[in-house]
C-alpha cells in the first residue's frame, strides 16, 4: 500500500460514510412514500362541504400507508369527466383511479382492472348492494369497478308538504315520516294519485316542476315512470319492445300529466327543476337533497317546509331513480395495489358515514346496510326532511336507473339521448299520435343496436 | 464534340458548408418559412393530425376493436336523425353568415360615415360581442331566454305580450341559436367590412358623382364591387367557423326540443362522449369536411376569377 496516498483510517471512513450515505435515500422512501404514488381523479362534488370531506379522507390514508397522494377533483359540469375518461382511455396513461359516472364502467371495461377481490370482501362485511349497480359495473360476470359513495344518488320526490296538504288532500309527512314505517295514505300513493295531485297543484298554481327535455334530470324520473308502468323499450337481451300496450298507457298517461305541467317544461335543464322549488313556484319534483339544501340557504322559508317521499308507484311497482358513480382502477395504473386498497378503504362504513355526513345526506352509499346513518335523520329543519332520500323497506321500492334492462352499451345511448322524454315530448307537445312516437323510437333503438 | 472537350478537366466551385447555411439564412422563403413555422407546427398539431385520427377513427367499430370501413358513414346515411342533423347545420350556418353579413355590411357602413372623433368610440362599443368568450355571452343569453325567468318574457309581459317559448319549441329554439351566433359574429364582419371600405379609393366615389351616380348607385357599382373579395374571404371564414360552432346550442338548448337544434359539433359530442361512441362522433364530425369543402371551392373560385380579372 505503499506510495498511493491513501491511509488505512481514511478508507474506513471513506467506506463508513459510503454505506451511511447509501441508506439514507432508502430511509428516505421509506419514510415518505414507500407505497409508491397515488394520482386520484375523483367527482368534483356538489356540495363544497364534500371535497374537503373526501380530501381529509384521502390524505389521512396516504399519510398511514406512506403513498404520495395527487388529488383532483374533476367536474361533471360540462362532461369534463367524460372527456378526461376519453382522453385517458385513449392515452392510456393518466390518473391511477378514477370516479366514473354511471355508463362509463362499461364502455371502457376491457380497461379497467378486474375487483373482484374487492368487491368480494366488500359483500362479505356488508352485505346486499342494489342490483343496478351489478348492472352497471358487472361485465361479463366480473366487477370492473366498485360503487362508490361519494356522487351517487338517488331522484325521489322532494315536495312542499304545505301546498301539497292545503291543495291536493295529501299530507306526505304523515305517508312517509321520519321513521321506519309508511303511514295513512301511502298505499295509496300512486301515479293515479300524482295526477290528480298535479291538476289540484296547477289549479293552484305551484304546478309539478318535471322536466321533459334532454337531461338527466328529465331522463331519471320518466324513466322510472315508464319502469312502473313496465314499460321497456329495449329487453335484456338488446331485443326492441317498443311496440306493447304498456309503453302507449304510459305515453297516454305522461300526455294527460304533461297538461297539469308548465309549458316550458321540455326545455327545462337541470336546474330549472330546482330553482322552480326553490322560487316557490313548484310544488314538486324529483331530486337529490340539493334543491333543499340550496333553499336553505337561499330560501330558508321554502326549505322549511319541504319534504322528501318515493316516487308514486304503478302497476309494476315502485322506482326511484338512481344515479351511481364508481371507483375504478385503469389496467395501465403503475400502482394498482394501492388504488385497490385506497377504494376499499373508501367503501367502509365509516367513511361512508363521513361522506354522508359532510354531503348533508346527498350520497347513497351502494350497501342496504348502510341507509341507518343518523345524518339522514336529523338533517333539517324540517327534522328528517331526507330521512326518506335513502331507500328504505317500508317504501316497498326499488332503486332504478332509467332504460335498464337494456344491454348497457344500448341503454348509455338511449340515456344520453332521452329518447323516453322525447316519446312524450312528440306526444304531448308535437301532439302526434303514439304509434307515430313508437315508430321513431323504433327506428332510433334500430341504430342503437350496431355493435 | 472533341474527346478533348470532354476529357477538360471542370474545376469544382468549392463551398463551404458555412457559406451555403449563410445564403440559405438570408433567402428571403427561408426567413418566411421559420416565421411561419410555429404556425406549420400548430396546424399540422391541431388540425391536420386530428383529422387523420379522426377519419382512423371513423372506420372503427363502436368498441374501437375491429376495422368496419365505411360502415359508420353508411350507418349515418340511413338515419333520419343524422339527416336532421345535416338540415339544421346548414340553416344555421347559412342563415347566420348571411345575416351577420348583413348587418355587418350596414354597420360597417353607418361606422365608416361617422365623423372620425366618434368612430373609435362606436366601434370599440360594437366590437364588445365578439372579445367577450362566447361562453359567458351565451350563458347570458340563455338568463334572457330562461324557460321560466326569461328577462325577455319579463318586459314582454309588461307591454301585454304572451310570453314566448324562446327554447321550448322547434321554430323558436332555432331563432334563438341563430340569432346569439348572429349577436355574437356580426362585429367580425363589421370590422372586416369596415376595414375594405376604407381602402376604397375616395376618386372612385368622385368619379361617379361626377357622373352623376346615386348613393345606391355608388354602393352597387363602386363599394360593391371593391368589397367582392373581402365579403367572399370573409364569408367563408364565417361559414367555417359557424358551422364548426359547439358551445351556443349546447349552452342554449343542449340541442333540444327534440334534436331540433343539433348541429355537426352538439351531436357528434352527444354520440361521440356522451354515449360512448367515439368512432360515429367521429364520422359525424368529419361531414363537416365535404360540406365546407363545397363551399370552399365556390367561394375561392370567385376570388381567383375576379383576381385573374383585376390582373
Amino acid at each position: 500500500m505503499e506510495g498511493n496516498g491513501i491511509s488505512r483510517r481514511g478508507v474506513l471512513r471513506a467506506g463508513a460514510l459510503g454505506v451511511a450515505a447509501s441508506t439514507l435515500p432508502l430511509v428516505n422512501v421509506h419514510g415518505q412514500s414507500s407505497g409508491g404514488r397515488l394520482a386520484l381523479g375523483l367527482w368534483d362534488h356538489w356540495v363544497p362541504a364534500g371535497n374537503d370531506a373526501m380530501r381529509k379522507i384521502v390524505m389521512d390514508w396516504g399519510q398511514k400507508n406512506r403513498v404520495e397522494i395527487q388529488l383532483d377533483f374533476i367536474t361533471s359540469v360540462g362532461s369534463k369527466n367524460l372527456l378526461t375518461i376519453a382522453a385517458e382511455s385513449q392515452a392510456r396513461q393518466g390518473h391511477d383511479m378514477l370516479s366514473f359516472p354511471t355508463w362509463e364502467v362499461h364502455s371502457k371495461s376491457n380497461l379497467l382492472e378486474p375487483l373482484d377481490d374487492v368487491m368480494g370482501r366488500l359483500q362479505e362485511k356488508y352485505g346486499g348492494l342494489n342490483p343496478i349497480t351489478e348492472y352497471l359495473a358487472k361485465v361479463e360476470g366480473t366487477w370492473r369497478a366498485v360503487p362508490a359513495i361519494s356522487g351517487s344518488q338517488n331522484k325521489p320526490a322532494i315536495g312542499r308538504f304545505d301546498l301539497l296538504k292545503q291543495h291536493a288532500g295529501l299530507d306526505v309527512q304523515a305517508m312517509y315520516p321520519a321513521a321506519d314505517k309508511a303511514g295513512p295514505g301511502a298505499d295509496e300513493w300512486n301515479w293515479d294519485r300524482f295526477l290528480k295531485a298535479a291538476e289540484s297543484m296547477q289549479k293552484a298554481g305551484t304546478p309539478f316542476g318535471l322536466p321533459v327535455g334532454q337531461f338527466p334530470d328529465a331522463t331519471d324520473w320518466i324513466g322510472s315512470l315508464f319502469q312502473s308502468f313496465g314499460a321497456t323499450l329495449v329487453n335484456k337481451d338488446g331485443d326492441i319492445t317498443a311496440k306493447s300496450d304498456s309503453v302507449r298507457q304510459v305515453l297516454d298517461y305522461a300526455k294527460r300529466l304533461c297538461a297539469f305541467l308548465p309549458n316550458d317544461v321540455f326545455s327545462w335543464d337541470d336546474a330549472s327543476n330546482n330553482r322552480a322549488l326553490i322560487s316557490g313556484k313548484s310544488a314538486l319534483i324529483f331530486n337529490p337533497p340539493s334543491a333543499w339544501a340550496v333553499a336553505q340557504r337561499d330560501a330558508p322559508d321554502v326549505a322549511k317546509q319541504c319534504w322528501t317521499f318515493p316516487a308514486p308507484a304503478g302497476s309494476n311497482g315502485r322506482f326511484t331513480p338512481y344515479l351511481p358513480y364508481f371507483w375504478g382502477v385503469w389496467s395501465f395504473s403503475r400502482n394498482k395495489g394501492a388504488a385497490k386498497a385506497l377504494i376499499e378503504h373508501l367503501s367502509q362504513r365509516e367513511q361512508a358515514q363521513a361522506m354522508v355526513a359532510a354531503s348533508n345526506g346527498y350520497d347513497i352509499p351502494p350497501f342496504d346496510s348502510m341507509t341507518d346513518f343518523d345524518t339522514w335523520r336529523t338533517e333539517g329543519p324540517p327534522q328528517g326532511v331526507v330521512y326518506n332520500y335513502p331507500v328504505r323497506p317500508h317504501h316497498n321500492a326499488k332503486q332504478f336507473v332509467a332504460c335498464n334492462p337494456a344491454p348497457p352499451a344500448m341503454a348509455v345511448q338511449m340515456y344520453n339521448q332521452s329518447i323516453q322524454a322525447k316519446m312524450i315530448a312528440r306526444v304531448s307537445q308535437n301532439n302526434e299520435s303514439i304509434d307515430s312516437a313508437i315508430r321513431w323510437a323504433e327506428q332510433e333503438l334500430e341504430g342503437f343496436q350496431r355493435g | 464534340m472533341s474527346q478533348g472537350t470532354l476529357s477538360s478537366p471542370v474545376a469544382p466551385a468549392v463551398v463551404s458548408p458555412q457559406s451555403t447555411l449563410r445564403r440559405l439564412a438570408r433567402r428571403n422563403s427561408t426567413v418566411a418559412f421559420l416565421l411561419t413555422l410555429p404556425l406549420i407546427l400548430l396546424v399540422l398539431g391541431l388540425v391536420v393530425y386530428p383529422f387523420f385520427y379522426a377519419l382512423y377513427l371513423a372506420t372503427l367499430n363502436k368498441r374501437m376493436t375491429r376495422f368496419i370501413g365505411w360502415d359508420n358513414f353508411t350507418f349515418l346515411f340511413g338515419r333520419q336523425t343524422f339527416w336532421d342533423v345535416v338540415f339544421q347545420s346548414v340553416l344555421f350556418a347559412v342563415s347566420a353568415v348571411v345575416l351577420k353579413a348583413l348587418i355587418g355590411f350596414i354597420l360597417a357602413h353607418v361606422l365608416h360615415a361617422l365623423p372620425a372623433k366618434g368612430q373609435r368610440k362606436w366601434r370599440g362599443m360594437l366590437l364588445v360581442p365578439w372579445v367577450i368568450p362566447p361562453a359567458i355571452s351565451t350563458l347570458a343569453w340563455w338568463w334572457l331566454f330562461d324557460p321560466s325567468y326569461s328577462a325577455f318574457n319579463w318586459a314582454l309581459m309588461g307591454i301585454g305580450v304572451d310570453p314566448v317559448p324562446w327554447l321550448g319549441t322547434s321554430g323558436w329554439a332555432r331563432f334563438s341559436v341563430i340569432l346569439v351566433n348572429v349577436w355574437y359574429g356580426s362585429p367580425f364582419f363589421m370590422i372586416m367590412y369596415l376595414a375594405a371600405l376604407k381602402s376604397v379609393p375616395d376618386q372612385l366615389y368622385e368619379a361617379a358623382a361626377i357622373d352623376g351616380a346615386t348613393g345606391w348607385q355608388k354602393l352597387r357599382f363602386v363599394t360593391f364591387p371593391m368589397m367582392r373579395n373581402i365579403i367572399s374571404i370573409t364569408v367563408l371564414f364565417s361559414l367555417i367557423v359557424t358551422f364548426a360552432n359547439f358551445d351556443i346550442v349546447r349552452i342554449l338548448t343542449n340541442g333540444g326540443p327534440l334534436d331540433s337544434t343539433h348541429v355537426f359539433a352538439t351531436y357528434a359530442f352527444q354520440v361521440g362522449i356522451q354515449s360512448g361512441d367515439i368512432p360515429l362522433g367521429a364520422t359525424i364530425s368529419l361531414f363537416m369536411f365535404p360540406l365546407l369543402a363545397v363551399f370552399a371551392i365556390f367561394i375561392l373560385r370567385g376570388v381567383n376569377r375576379r383576381n385573374k380579372e383585376m390582373a
